[in-house]
């Protein structure tokens, strides 16, 4: 029998405090009853003497001094598994909340997940087909990466995420064993209903698991939101064999709760008041995803963060760049300009595309394809910086293609229907479409071979 | 009494009121035996650093000290394994422990079990002196063991030697009297890891670490036994070109420190590693490799100690005898573990939250660099390369700053290079290294002897460009005079037919001394040559016309490594078109 404790020491934000407390283990997880006979659930973030400090997941909204009666459970945070959960949508701590009852658990999983021993990892190879055609071609997915997508508030990054879910399929299997975790962080009501609706309306939800914590959620579940979901990737992919793509959306909400949740605790602040275990927490986060040997699954991280005032150098982009293995970043002015999704292309990079790309996998040309484009855009916009001081008449003839090729690139290439899903050889062939604008003389980043077998006289 | 603990916040743990553990002190913490060190002693409370999860740990439970500092075991079998933040074999882990890092394992440093060849060199009745060599035994297919006296026994008379044959780490090899006692010397000893290992002196430097990129080579160097470091924003190539680095430089041992970086990369280096041939010895670059990874998800106290065990264990094969490189990826990480433990300690922050011992930590690790004459009178040294991961890219920050202060050789990664997939995204201006002067001697004698002149007309025209492209961006190329065009049009053979080297084509990944100079030369007899028909009247139009600066953008492919007489053939073309040029209208 749990020893209770009655009553609490003190009250502050998500914390609470407890004292004459023995035999506790540090993130052990801890259940308050109320005097009204709800339950909440806490964890221990720090111990001194008898003194023990709790976590609140539910807040602390209706707590007083002498109101609950606390039992300790002797077990870290665990979460009940099993396949049945696709298709499911849980809320942000894991707990069913379509009303379609529990999940009948074929095994419990510590939710903070271990370091994996980097010899066990396998490097990713091979890719995740999106029908994108900037993100299949320049910033190509591979299975076990973690690839974010930096957006802007207003920007068609949620749009971006429904359209990825939809349309992601592994290339050689037929899409039985792939499937999709959703977590949503601190997201709004009808945004978080536009999830729902299109992945139903796509026939999609029946591979989806989704998480749900909405923006008037407590805090301390969205902490623990993407914790659940890769918690639940995890076991779909190394136990279950599955390839799975976690999608979580928005970072910045999680960062932000994890600020308020460490200047609740009293924590020495890092770079713009975030704690400075920022970079551990994240990476604690992000390093969740790749291969392992000893099992055919993988899991595959999309992260969505909306940067603050459009600003990449941000601590959280910052630091999730430094972890994650390239980025896919939204440029304001293509979206503005309505092109569909507007990527900034030189921004964006996927670290891991060259080795699971070309012969073999996509196709042979691909990686010098991606790599001409990559270079003659750059050019674009030196030849756009020019010409917005001397007019773009004064260009030199070759300045002038270059500017007939970054239109073309942005409204044919980047731009693509919400509903459009176009295959590998689709986008290539565009891409030598476009190329193609150029001289043959232009094209440095290839050989003479390729470029007379695609070139388009 | 027994000592146990009292607050547990994180890694850091706290004791009251005792008085046996030293500053430093490696201890045992709680059931599980997790390892942490003191780091502070006051006397109400001791506190430690934990260097595993503390997760499920307990109030009361027992520490329990080791009566020595931090250290780490060294000995035959180090090289081409891979090691965390505190020298526990990762590979046998994944063999006891499964996928998953687990704490409180205690696999040794040096496996046990493993049978080496020893050569015994010395005989009974011989006096041996601290860091003298006493035994050899080969550990991979490239570099032999040297077993020395450890530096604490400053003299000692051998009273046992054994045979040669095969022994194992712990096995004695040497009986020797220290002042009247009997010491037991095996194939390992002790170190402690914040601790500089001694040698007799440092040596002036005088040569280059040659790596095969040109960039690196011929505009900033390294030293051999000198500091570099690689800033750079997410994205431009940090990692990238510290691999190219680790694959290709002539050091005889490359201690690979993956501190706070991504597990797929260090899975990537034990991959490619694996396959990669050495050109020069023709063995696996696993062979000479020796891999600390301590990933960003590892525990922090950890990765705060894995530079300290990746130097000392470069400094233990130093004294052998060997040139080792260091790869440090990244230093701001670990700058950041200093930062997240020195928080949690709630010490008086500095700049941007970071500690105020930051710039001496720093200049403790790069110090550790160096050239040595070690205590076996062989010569041996230990060159650092670390890398930056600058908050936001902005140089103006701590861990770059500080860092700038230590290095001699600064290799700036730029964004616009790397939006331009202009690799490796070294900037050529921002860049410096402080040793060209040391190394003239070893350029005339193994290079050329135009090599520094060479070297600096290069230099000199992508100066000139970059004055250029200020006006360019103003009112654009056209109205340049002829002779600026030719500048520009040079400067573009040198960045993007010299100075972008690809690390994936067979030939480029790395290209020797002698070839590179050979591409300069030839860039520059182009360059005249146009000079010179301007100065006869030819259009600058018809000399692009000759398609002679695309070919030599495209010569780093064009000419294989072994075929230098190529660049003859280049040369006459040259002369032949270019000279023919103007003549018609002068």
């Amino acid at each position: 029998m749990n020893i209770q404790y009655a009553g609490l020491a003190d009250v502050n934000g998500p914390l609470v405090a407890l004292e004459g407390v023995s035999g506790v283990a540090y993130e052990e997880i801890a259940e308050l009853h109320l005097e009204d006979g709800t339950r909440r659930l806490g964890r221990v973030v720090q111990m001194e003497g008898d003194k023990v400090i709790l976590q609140v997941f539910e807040g602390t909204t209706g707590l007083s001094l002498d109101n609950t009666r606390t039992v300790f459970k002797g077990r870290p945070l665990e979460i009940p598994l099993s396949t049945e959960m696709l298709g499911r949508v849980f809320n942000g701590a894991g707990k069913p909340a379509d009303g379609l009852g529990d999940v009948f658990a074929e095994k419990y999983g510590d939710i903070n997940g271990r370091a994996l021993n980097p010899v066990a990892r396998n490097y990713p190879r091979n890719y995740i087909h999106t029908g994108i055609s900037s993100i299949d071609c320049l910033m190509t997915l591979i299975r076990g990466q973690k690839l974010p997508i930096f957006s802007g508030s207003g920007l068609s990054h949620n749009k971006l995420a429904v359209q990825i879910v939809k349309q992601a399929r592994i290339a050689e299997e037929n899409g039985q064993d792939f499937a999709i975790v959703f977590a949503a962080m601190g997201v709004q009501n009808d945004v978080a209903d536009y999830f729902r609706r299109e992945f139903d309306q796509a026939g999609a939800s029946g591979r989806v698991v989704m998480f749900l914590n909405l923006s008037n959620d407590p805090i301390i579940e969205r902490i623990l939101t993407p914790k659940c979901a890769l918690t639940t990737a995890e076991y779909l992919a190394f136990e279950k064999n599955m390839h799975i793509l976690v999608v979580m959306t928005d970072i910045t909400s999680y960062a932000e709760a994890l600020r308020e949740f460490s200047s609740s605790k009293g924590e020495i602040p890092g770079r713009k008041g975030y704690p400075g275990y920022l970079y551990s927490d994240l990476a604690a986060m992000y390093e969740r995803a790749g291969v392992i040997e000893g099992s055919s699954g993988s899991v595959t991280q999309i992260p969505i963060l909306t940067m603050p005032n459009d600003d990449i150098t941000h601590p959280i982009p910052d630091l999730t760049a430094y972890i994650t293995e390239g980025q896919i970043v939204f440029d304001r002015n293509l979206d503005s300009e309505g092109v569909y999704p507007g990527l900034s292309v030189l921004l964006s990079l996927s670290r891991l595309m060259k080795d699971g790309i070309g012969e073999g996998y996509t196709r042979a040309d691909h990686n010098d394809v991606a790599n001409q484009l990559f270079a003659a855009y750059a050019k674009v916009q030196d030849a756009r910086s020019l010409a917005s001081v001397i007019g773009e008449d004064e260009l030199s003839a070759i300045d002038k293609r270059y500017i007939a090729f970054g239109t073309e690139f942005e409204q044919r290439f980047l731009n693509q229907g919400f509903d459009e899903n176009r295959s590998m050889d689709e986008t290539l062939e565009l891409a030598w479409d476009l190329l193609s604008l150029l001289p043959k003389s232009e094209l440095d980043r290839m050989n003479a071979k390729l470029i007379e077998e695609h070139y388009r006289n | 009494m027994n000592n146990t603990i009292y607050a547990i916040n994180g890694p850091v743990i706290k004791i009251r009121e005792t008085k046996d553990f030293a500053m430093r002190e490696m201890v045992y913490v709680g059931k599980k035996h997790l390892i942490g060190e003191v780091i502070g002693v006051n006397d109400s409370f001791t506190t430690i650093q934990v260097y595993e999860n503390t997760a499920g740990l307990k109030i009361g439970e027992e520490v329990e000290g080791t009566g020595g500092p931090m250290s780490v075991t060294l000995g035959p079998g180090i090289i081409s394994n891979i090691f965390d933040g505190i020298a526990r074999p990762l590979t046998d882990m994944k063999k006891t422990d499964g996928v998953f890092v687990t704490e409180g394992s205690d696999i040794p440093t040096v496996d046990p079990d493993r049978e080496f060849d020893v050569k015994v060199i010395v005989r009974e009745g011989d006096e041996l002196s601290a860091g003298q060599i006493y035994a050899e035994c080969p550990e991979s297919p490239l570099i032999t063991n040297r077993v020395m006296v450890p530096p604490a026994i400053k003299s000692c008379r051998v009273t046992y030697a054994a045979a040669d044959g095969k022994y194992k780490a712990n096995d004695t090899i040497l009986k020797a009297d220290v002042n009247g006692e009997e010491v037991v010397l095996t194939l390992c000893q002790k170190w402690p890891i914040r601790t500089p290992r001694p040698v007799a002196r440092r040596i002036p430097i005088n040569t280059p670490l040659i790596t095969g990129q040109r960039v690196l080579d011929s505009i900033v160097p390294v030293a051999k036994g000198g500091t570099a470091a690689i800033p750079g924003g997410f994205g431009t190539g940090k990692t990238m070109t510290q691999h190219q680095i680790a694959k290709w430089c002539d050091a005889d041992i490359i201690v690979y420190i993956g501190c706070g970086e991504r597990g797929n990369e260090m899975t990537q280096v034990l991959e490619e590693f694996g396959e990669l041939i050495d050109p020069k010895s023709g063995k696996h670059l696993t062979d000479r490799t020796v891999l600390i990874a301590n990933t960003s998800n590892m525990p922090v106290a950890a990765r705060e100690a894995s530079i300290y065990t990746g130097i000392t264990i470069a400094e233990y094969y130093r004294d052998m005898g060997y040139d080792i490189a260091i790869m440090a990826d990244s230093t701001s990480r670990w700058a950041e573990a200093l930062r997240e433990i020195s928080g949690r300690l709630e010490e008086m922050p500095a700049e941007e939250g970071y500690p105020a011992y930051l710039p001496s930590r720093l200049a403790e690790f790069y110090e550790r660099a160096g050239n040595c004459n070690v205590l076996s009178g062989k010569r041996g040294s230990v060159t650092i390369i670390g890398a930056v991961s600058p908050a936001g890219s902005d140089f103006s920050e701590p861990v770059t700053q500080n860092t700038k202060r230590f290095v001699r050789c600064f290799m700036a990664l730029d964004k616009p290079l790397a939006y331009a997939r202009h690799y490796p995204a070294i900037n050529w201006l921002t860049s410096y290294s402080e040793y060209i002067p040391d190394f003239a001697e070893y350029y005339e004698k193994n290079v050329g002897e135009d090599f520094l002149d060479v070297r600096q007309e290069i230099s000199n025209i992508l100066l000139e460009e970059n004055k250029l492209m200020e006006i360019v961006k103003l009112i654009g190329s056209d109205v340049l005079p002829d002779d600026q065009k030719l500048v520009l049009e040079a400067a573009k053979v040198i960045r993007v037919g010299f100075l972008q080297q690809n690390a994936f084509h067979k030939d480029d990944t790395y290209v020797p001394m002698s070839k590179q100079l050979l591409m300069m030369r030839v860039i520059l007899k182009l360059y005249h040559k146009a000079e010179e028909a301007l100065k006869r009247g030819a259009a600058v139009a018809d000399i692009l016309g000759t398609g002679l600066f695309e070919k030599l953008i495209k010569m780093k492919y064009d000419i294989p490594n072994d075929k230098p007489e190529m660049f003859d053939e280049y040369s006459r073309e040259i002369d032949d078109t270019i000279g023919a040029l103007g003549e018609l209208t002068a």
